[in-house]
């Protein structure tokens, strides 16, 4: 029982390195600015799920913390990441003027 | 076992993401994949058990320097500059592969990956291995060390931190920008 959890484990990393793979590829070619948020953002997910999946192989569960963590940020960077492309820069509110820079992005 | 492959999967990605980096021109992009480095960086940390440090690189790295990074571009992205097309790059690739060369021969003198006759370990390393537990009570060896034991010293650190952004805020962040130059700021593609 112990080895067929461990399989499952081991199963779930590799698919989980695929992913990233695929992740990496679209940011490294997408070509428009979404594409490479959405990329970046789909390969912190998987960061985070890689780890988790790393903690429950090697039996540290204290590392589970460290994926919350990464998800917060991974969370916090995206929102920041476009907040900048619809808005042009951090300090100003979204209502303001924002109309002229929508779009024309990609 | 899993551990050294999955390693080597994530350096070889670690390996393409910054060889698409040296090779890109769109800085929107270049930022992504700086983002993406720091993700695969903070992974290597925490498959090799240095949790502490991958949790740095991940809040620094992956987190403050983007968002640092594409504040500077919304600042700048007007003035930048094309690449110089007479550039000759045998001397600084030779300068860095004569560096890399010794940096690789210094390595073969360092102690094996976890090997506990390093002269590391016999110092101080022992006495909080044995007694951080129950000195601290804190169960990872590096967070009693940096959270307890150098608390002060991390203390003083927080407050150097808080009162160099505090004085960024006052410098820069003050005033609010008047946007003139918003019309012709699309996102060029190097597509």
């Amino acid at each position: 029982m112990e080895l067929h959890n461990n399989l499952m484990f081991v199963a779930a990393s590799l698919a989980i390195l695929v992913t990233m793979g695929l992740a990496l590829a679209r940011a490294l070619m997408g070509p428009t600015v979404f594409d490479r948020i959405a990329a970046i953002n789909m390969f912190g997910t998987k960061t985070v799920l890689l780890i988790a999946v790393l903690a429950f192989i090697s039996g540290r569960m204290d590392v589970l913390d460290i994926a919350l963590v990464y998800a917060l940020i991974n969370f916090i960077g995206v929102v920041a990441v476009l907040k900048l492309v619809v808005n042009g820069d951090f300090h100003s509110s979204p209502d303001e003027e924002n109309t002229s820079s929508k779009a024309d992005r990609g | 076992m899993i551990d050294i492959f999955i390693t080597v999967i994530l350096l070889a990605f670690l390996a393409i993401t910054a060889v698409s980096i040296v090779r890109m021109t769109n800085l929107f992009a270049i930022i992504m994949l700086f983002g993406i480095f720091s993700f695969l960086s903070a992974a290597i940390f925490v498959v090799m058990d240095a949790v502490d440090v991958a949790f740095t690189e991940a809040a620094v790295g992956a987190g403050i320097s983007t968002v640092l990074m594409l504040a500077t571009i919304a600042l700048t992205r007007d003035h930048h500059e094309k690449a110089s097309t007479s550039h000759r790059p045998w001397l600084p690739l030779a300068v860095v592969i004569v560096t890399g060369a010794a940096l690789v021969y210094g390595t073969l003198d360092i102690p094996w990956f976890g090997d506990p006759e390093a002269p590391a370990q016999m110092h101080v390393a022992p006495y909080y291995i044995e007694r951080s537990v129950p000195e601290t009570g804190v169960p990872n060896v590096v967070t009693a060390v940096l959270a307890s034991y150098r608390g002060f010293d991390t203390l003083g650190e927080v407050i150097v931190v808080f009162t160099a952004g505090i004085a960024v805020m006052l410098l820069i962040g003050g005033r609010r920008r008047k946007s003139n130059a918003r019309s012709n700021e699309g996102e060029e593609d190097d597509k």
